[in-house]
């Protein structure tokens, strides 16, 4: 029997909205005719053509610049990089012009596009397969951000990152792309999801789980475990992190007083610190505890398994620091 | 350069065949499981590294890709220290931190295998500059495959290197794939070294499964860098016989094209132009294949003996708490 993969759910998200809107492209590093590296384009230029998915050269500023550039006149690309550590190769282009261009021209202009790209470790990648950056570009005025955790959500908020009208980063976590999601078939029909909307994954007393991407199933493994201890644990997903939904957010913290922000991106300086500032600021009239970050300790990320395993986050280390925060 | 005699003929050979014995040893080890990540095989491409190398000295500083074990091998690297770093072990290369992709050597002036297409050209460039600025008359040298002359890096580096004279060797490993990607699929030209007329250096096509016509190319190169002329983009046409990656099967090449390029195995071809060619006993060939896979079953049988890291070191190495300069030969 088929299955419905996150992989399957980004793949179909673009032929949706490619048979939808003719002005839907995508461009980037063997994208058409090979499908790319992870198999998620498979199919679609056999489907759509060439003149739907462009094959580029190895040359990430060309790929996301020609998008900006494709954009300002009416397309709507969606770009991919491959690995979302080739971004630095792009970021002039993502930061300087496609973020700016809306602001600078006093709204007359937008870069309506999507920059698809694969994020955290695959086990070994190492230092420069391996990062989690979102937190760049959440800094970044301008953009709007997706993190994914569920084959659903991934269809879902593409289709709304395809359709948006400003510049979208979305990410999309390796580890993620077989796993199994919800229910078998060929096609799952999932309406575009709004951005700036949460999704709690499991409601719960006496903590609040923020979480995103992969780090979130280790959360939701972290919650199995603590209710055999009485801990009851609510595991909430942002889904976009810009736009962010705080009203939700903060519904959930008033239910459970205590917040625990878990990703796999390095604390120092992650969208966790946003969060965590955010409620400090906002929520501390119903908060009842310091609120605790769990992400990866301060390294690139190493190759070694046992190495990396120390570096990354994962549920054993968001229960014990669930149980701190209760105890 | 000069013919080389039997002996250094040999050892051209033994070199080559070291990078293929140790490559499909580390494919096989991998699909055991004791290799973890990636892991791009440099298997028919060997003849290159191993030619270039052989036209350096000992002070020359090099950058690699991602596919860099035969660089790695044809510089003098040890295998075994290479397998436990593949092994992820404490003993490696990179002490467990770097594996396949980011393999390092500096006491062979060797600055990396490199994760970022691209990445490595520049850093040679600015080695090149430093050791200009020592008053040295080395050279950097930096291999990258035809994929990595699209990228910004190959162009801005070329232009500076050359307005600067640098002493450069910027080596192209054309194996006709980027990734998937066929040459006349992601450029339009089919020598990349046309690229070098418009920065204004020197272009070079050479065989690049001719380890002889490789090391000569090489070495008018590194002339060329010495006497101040600038840097040389040296092209070498080649071929991987194997996927990007291990897992890919490459099935998006041609099997004409395929077997036209098995059939001139740059090992193959050697091995017989040395029994040709020079006055060796007829055992020679022979005896470099056997002492090559004695080497390999001690360093694998080393390399899985040695200790893993353990899990809080993975926090070491993040800033510098001693640092002895660099090292340079
Ligand atoms: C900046 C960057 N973009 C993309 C990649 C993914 N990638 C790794 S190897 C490769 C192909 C490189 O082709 P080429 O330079 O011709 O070298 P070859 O693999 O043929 O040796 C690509 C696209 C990468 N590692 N870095």
């Amino acid at each position: 029997m088929s299955r419905f993969t996150y992989a399957d759910a980004v793949r179909q998200a673009i032929a949706e909205e490619m048979e939808r809107d003719e002005s839907v492209f995508m461009i980037g590093e063997d994208v058409g005719e090979p499908g790319g590296v992870f198999g998620v384009t498979k199919g679609l230029w056999e489907q759509f053509g060439p003149d739907r998915l462009w094959d580029t050269p190895i040359s990430e500023e060309a790929i996301v610049g020609a998008a900006v550039g494709a954009a300002l006149v009416g397309g709507r690309p969606i770009a991919e990089i491959m690995f979302g550590d080739f971004v630095t190769l792009a970021m002039d282009m993502i930061v300087n012009q496609a973020a700016k261009i809306h602001y600078m021209t006093g709204g007359r202009l937008s870069a309506p596009m999507v920059v698809r790209m694969v994020t955290g470790t695959a086990g070994s990648t190492a230092a420069q397969h391996s990062q989690s950056l979102e937190s760049w570009f959440v800094h970044v005025p301008g953009l709007k951000v997706v993190a994914p955790s569920t084959p659903e959500d991934a269809k879902g908020l593409l289709r709304s990152a395809i359709r948006d009208p400003d510049p979208v980063i979305y990410f999309e976590h390796k580890q993620l792309y077989g796993g199994r999601g919800g229910p078998a078939g060929d096609v799952v029909q999932v309406e575009p999801i709004p951005f700036g909307v949460g999704r709690v994954h499991r409601e719960g007393e006496h903590v609040t789980i923020v979480s995103y991407l992969k780090t979130l199933h280790h959360a939701l493994a972290a919650a199995e475990a603590l209710a055999e201890e009485g801990i009851s644990c609510e595991v909430w997903d942002p889904r976009t992190l810009v736009p962010f939904d705080h009203a939700g957010l903060r519904r959930s913290l008033t239910k459970t007083g205590r917040l625990l922000v878990a990703h796999e991106a390095v604390t120092r300086g992650g969208f966790g610190a946003e969060i965590a500032a955010w409620a400090a600021e906002e929520c501390h009239d119903v908060l009842t505890a310091p609120i605790t970050r769990v992400g990866a300790r301060n390294a690139p990320v190493p190759y070694a398994p046992e190495l990396e395993s120390h570096v990354i986050p994962d549920a054993d280390r968001i229960a014990d620091a669930v149980r701190k925060l209760v105890g | 350069m000069e013919r080389p005699d039997g002996e250094e003929a040999l050892g051209l050979l033994r070199r080559m065949l070291l990078i293929r014995r140790f490559e499909e040893r580390a494919a096989k080890l991998r699909a055991g499981g004791l290799i973890p990540g990636f892991l791009h095989p440099y298997i028919g491409q060997e003849a290159v590294a191993v030619g270039v190398c052989a036209a350096l000295g000992d002070d020359a500083v090099l950058t690699s890709t991602h596919r860099g074990h035969g660089h790695l091998i044809a510089r003098g690297a040890d295998p075994a220290r290479m397998f436990a770093e593949l092994f992820a072990r404490t003993t490696g290369y990179n002490g467990g931190k770097g594996g396949s992709l980011h393999m390092i050597d500096a006491a062979l002036g060797f600055l990396g295998a490199n994760g970022i297409v691209g990445g490595g050209i520049p850093l040679a460039a600015g080695a090149a500059l430093q050791l200009r600025r020592a008053g040295r008359t080395a050279v950097g040298v930096t291999f990258f495959g035809d994929g990595a002359s699209n990228e910004g890096s190959f162009h801005e580096t070329l232009n500076l290197a050359a307005l600067w004279k640098l002493p450069v060797l910027f080596v192209c490993e054309n194996n006709l794939y980027g990734e998937f990607t066929r040459q006349d699929r992601h450029q339009l030209i089919t020598d990349v070294a046309e690229r070098a007329s418009s920065y204004g250096m020197a272009g070079v096509v050479v065989d690049g499964n001719d380890v002889l016509a490789v090391r000569d190319a090489a070495a008018d190169a590194v002339a060329r860098a010495n006497a101040g002329e600038g840097p040389t983009l040296l092209e070498a046409k080649t071929y991987r016989h194997r996927g990007h990656f291990e897992g890919d099967m490459g099935r998006y090449r041609p099997k004409d094209e395929v077997a036209a390029w098995m059939a001139r195995d740059p090992i193959d071809l050697f091995a017989q132009r040395i029994q040709d060619e020079w006055d060796l006993p007829e055992e020679a060939v022979v005896q470099v294949r056997a002492e090559v896979e004695q080497e390999l079953d001690k360093a694998t049988a080393w390399a899985k003996e040695q200790p893993h890291p353990v899990p809080s070191g993975a926090l070491e190495d993040v800033y510098v708490e001693t640092y002895e300069g660099a090292v340079l030969r």
